[in-house]
């Protein structure tokens, strides 16, 4: 896209907001909290933090996708999100071949 | 001569606001460009009195000048001032908040509030580091990199520095958002990606490097703040925590952040070749994307400035390895610049011999950057004086000619003056000999065993120390002649109205010197690229007096 | 405005889709600055396993999971208020918005007694009792308390912004036809809420 944008709102999709979805999206996400809860009381060892952060990045995901509304931007926007996370994997990454080696 | 802002220029317009505030709370993007190479200029000067300072009290052995203590905040402030208020501001704020938006047909950034809050946030930040210096404890002596656990327990005023770093870390991002936003949203019709200039690729870049790095030291620096508030043991050795761990994540910025300094000079080196060689750039494409891929490259390549801390061999092999990789996209943008001038019809006007400087000294700069990432030669010369040198070269030799370039090559269109052509280029040949004179001893010093952030040192390097003082002098030489010529050109009664002295083809250069407020009266269609140049032919765009 | 005043606020173009993108990469820097954090979480997480594990057993787990639940449903209520003034709906859009701010003072509330409880303990970074156990434990309340510590300061934040959309959106300056505003402080809740979603398992849950 270019050109100067005097354009209202623009949402791809939506046309008609719905309460619906969100409340559905958020049921999922206290389901998915409790999951977590209820496995952290049972003492799985290095599965239980796996199993957790696992369940927060599907409920990170949730919250990205219908909450902030990338799921109806353009692909601008998915493109930024996926540099963004990208740059904090390589530092991570690159971080550890220092702590996890010698 | 109406005054409704279409044929009025930007210096002369009347808005809401009159006297200093006409300035200082414009939202104008050139007058904040204009603001901010005020300030950076400002900075510059007395980053540059503290170097010549420095060099002063090396001149010979033993104390010169002054003690130790004071060297040691001499450096810390010389790296602070250098880095944070000129070097990474430099480029972007001054000539990318005054080109971007004409280089892509529009009428001023995409949020020019935030970009006026970013002029303010960088002044609050370099009044504090300034402060700094003046309050009781003293300036900062820890070195601009703030390493635990000096940074910890040094008596000297740390805080401030830390926290005016912080606030200036702001402005940089503010800036980079502005400028994303900016390209993507208000291109002119008809400007896809491919027919932006290269500067604007540059400063692309270069704002993803400033969004996406500069939080890191923003939270880094925050941390060691608490450290010293509070001592919450996150880096302290003595409570468990791991200085190396605080090296990693300085770094982990402070790599990225020479590529915010380099990348919008390359771009200025890319927008002046082609027209002072009257002939299209080679390889656009491949420019553009090494743009990105210094960016990308260059987040990961830090820990090479740790590679004798006691990291992992696994960890020093990879990073060696990055770093090699990360000079392929430096060298593909030399080898384009080199084949755009072959056979071009040179004009060795100002501009084009900064240009030249700048290629001859980053390729110094970058090969023994190279030198630098081998890992057994690194053990041997890390802190000592050729690391000294080799950043001189990238960054001053690099970035700071490029800035140099930039400015002789866009002041006609910013103040509708010329300078002394002459003068120009005395001025031009001081700098490059006083340059090399300056840094080249170090790289030979250095190589031999001098350590870097000394105040007193052997006998054996005193010829070596005593070249490179007298380089400064010659050096200080060509920057007053410089920037005396630009003063005196800027002060003169006599208007230069030529809007396009050297054949441009970019869209700067078909407006009038001394732009409008809103810079086009009719935002251009854009149905070619910058650089069409047809072997030598006249320009695309034609002179209007 | 007169005809002779800063043309080029005057003439700034409407572009939703430019700020929204703005507020994105402004987001950006958030993820990285709390990134870096948990970087720093990370190191030392997997240098002092069994300290991390010790100290966690500090906190309290249901606490934890209260402001879980309670920021993920005021993320709900953010997002419905969009909803409701998109549907023309103003006194719902505000009921929701207030209904947000009044959760996260809910869990400002729980992050205080939280804190105060442990205080009262003599659990802070410099207490005599904290510098006697083993350094890990030292580091894991260092970092629970700046990590926290600094989220707590963005929910206030959120919080101060939201207030400000509600007034707007009372006087009718965020409406159906005009509610980038709102959605643009709605985006730095989901985050400051996103930012939660990854501390509560990493302090709480690791016992």
């Amino acid at each position: 896209m270019n050109g100067e944008q005097s354009a209202l709102a623009e949402h791809t999709v939506e046309h008609k907001p719905t309460y619906g979805i969100y409340i559905l999206v958020w049921l999922v996400l206290m389901t998915l909290t409790g999951v977590t809860v209820a496995v952290a009381g049972i003492n799985f060892g290095n599965i239980t933090i796996a199993t957790a952060l696992t369940i927060a990045v599907i409920k990170s995901y949730l919250v990205l996708t219908f909450f902030m509304h990338l799921k109806t931007e353009t692909a601008t926007f998915k493109i930024f999100v996926a540099v963004a996370l990208l740059f904090l994997l390589i530092s991570i990454s690159l971080l550890f071949s220092d702590y996890s080696f010698l | 001569m109406h005054n409704n802002g279409h044929s009025v220029s930007y210096l002369d317009y009347k808005g809401k606001h009159t006297g200093l505030n006409a300035w200082i709370l414009s939202t104008d993007h050139k007058r904040i460009g204009l603001l901010y190479l005020m300030s950076t200029l400002a900075f510059f000067a007395v980053g540059v009195v503290f170097g010549f300072l420095m060099r002063l009290e090396l001149i010979a052995p033993g104390r010169t000048i002054m003690d130790a203590q004071t060297y040691n905040s001499f450096f810390t402030l010389h790296g602070i001032i250098m880095i944070f208020l000129f070097i990474i501001p430099g480029l972007p704020a001054v000539f990318g908040n005054f080109f971007l938006p004409i280089l892509i047909g529009a009428k001023d950034v995409a949020f020019p509030r935030l970009n006026l809050l970013s002029w303010w946030l960088y002044i609050l930040g370099g009044l504090l580091a300034v402060i700094s210096v003046f309050l009781p404890g003293g300036p900062a002596d820890t070195g601009w990199t703030f390493y635990i656990p000096y940074s910890i327990r040094s008596t000297t005023n740390v805080m401030p520095a830390l926290i005016a770093a912080f606030i200036l870390g702001f402005s940089s991002i503010l800036t980079g958002l502005n400028f994303i936003v900016t390209i993507h949203r208000l291109r002119a019709p008809g400007m896809n990606f491919f027919r932006m200039p290269l500067f604007v690729w540059s400063l692309y870049a270069t704002a993803w490097v400033q969004i996406l790095a500069t939080p890191i030291i923003g939270i880094t620096l925050l941390l060691v703040t608490i450290e010293r508030a509070f001592g919450v043991g996150l880096f302290d050795p003595a409570l468990g925590g791991d200085p190396v761990l605080y090296q990693h994540l300085f770094w982990i910025y402070s790599h990225p952040a020479v590529y915010i300094m380099i990348l919008p000079a390359m771009g200025v080196i890319s927008e002046i070749i082609p027209v002072f060689a009257h002939r299209t750039i080679f390889g656009y494409k491949f420019i553009a994307f090494s743009s990105i891929a210094i960016a990308l490259f260059g987040s990961m390549v830090w820990a090479h400035h740790m590679f004798t801390v006691g990291m992992s061999e696994t960890a020093q092999l990879i990073f060696s390895l990055l770093t090699f990789l990360v000079a392929i996209p430096s060298a593909i943008k030399v080898f384009n610049w080199v084949a755009t001038l072959y056979k071009g019809s040179i004009a060795t006007d100002a501009p084009l011999l900064y240009a030249l400087g700048f290629i001859f000294l980053f390729s110094i700069g970058g090969f023994t950057g190279l030198i630098q990432g081998a890992l057994s030669v690194n053990m041997h010369i890390h802190d000592t004086s050729f690391i000294v040198a080799h950043f001189h070269y990238v960054m001053f030799g690099g970035t700071g000619f490029g800035i140099f370039a930039a400015l002789h090559y866009w002041f006609p269109k910013m103040f509708g003056k010329m300078y002394n052509m002459r003068t120009a280029k005395t001025g031009f040949w001081f700098l490059f000999v006083g340059f090399n004179t300056l840094y080249f001893p170090m790289f030979v010093m250095g190589w031999l065993g001098m350590p870097r952030r000394y105040f007193d040192y052997l006998p054996e390097f005193h010829i070596y120390h005593l070249i490179s003082t007298i380089g400064s002098w010659i050096l200080i030489t060509g920057l007053i002649i410089m920037f005396t010529n630009l003063w005196k050109a800027m002060r003169s009664k006599t208007t230069y109205t030529q809007s396009n002295p050297w054949g441009g083809e970019t869209l700067e250069w078909s407006i009038q010197n001394t732009p409008t407020l809103e810079n086009f009266e009719v935002i251009p269609t854009i149905t070619a690229g910058p650089y069409e140049y047809k072997d030598n032919e006249e320009p695309l765009v034609k002179e209007n007096n | 405005m007169s005809t002779i005043a800063e043309h080029t606020v005057d003439h700034v173009h409407r572009d939703d889709e430019g700020s929204r993108l703005g507020m994105w990469l402004f987001l950006f820097t958030e993820l990285v600055l709390f990134g870096g954090m948990f970087l720093v979480y990370a190191v030392y997480r997997f240098t002092y396993p069994q300290e991390f594990h010790l100290a966690a057993k500090e906190l309290n787990t249901s606490v934890g999971a209260l402001n879980t639940i309670i920021l993920l449903t005021s993320s709900l209520t953010i997002v419905l208020s969009i909803v409701a003034i998109r549907k023309k709906n103003k006194s719902l859009s505000v009921f929701f918005q207030i209904v947000t701010m009044i959760l996260a003072v809910g869990f400002l509330v729980n992050k205080y007694f939280e804190w105060n409880i442990k205080i009262h303990h003599g659990i802070f970074p410099g207490s005599e009792i904290l510098l006697g156990k083993a350094n890990g434990e030292i580091i894991f309340f260092g970092l629970y308390y700046v990590m926290t510590g600094l989220h707590a300061l963005h929910v206030m934040i959120g919080v101060l912004l939201i207030e400000v959309m509600t007034g707007y959106t009372i006087k009718g300056r965020i409406n159906e036809t005009n509610y980038v505003r709102l959605e643009s402080a709605g985006l730095y809740w989901h985050l400051v809420d996103l930012i939660w979603i990854f501390l509560f398992p990493l302090f709480y849950l690791i016992t």
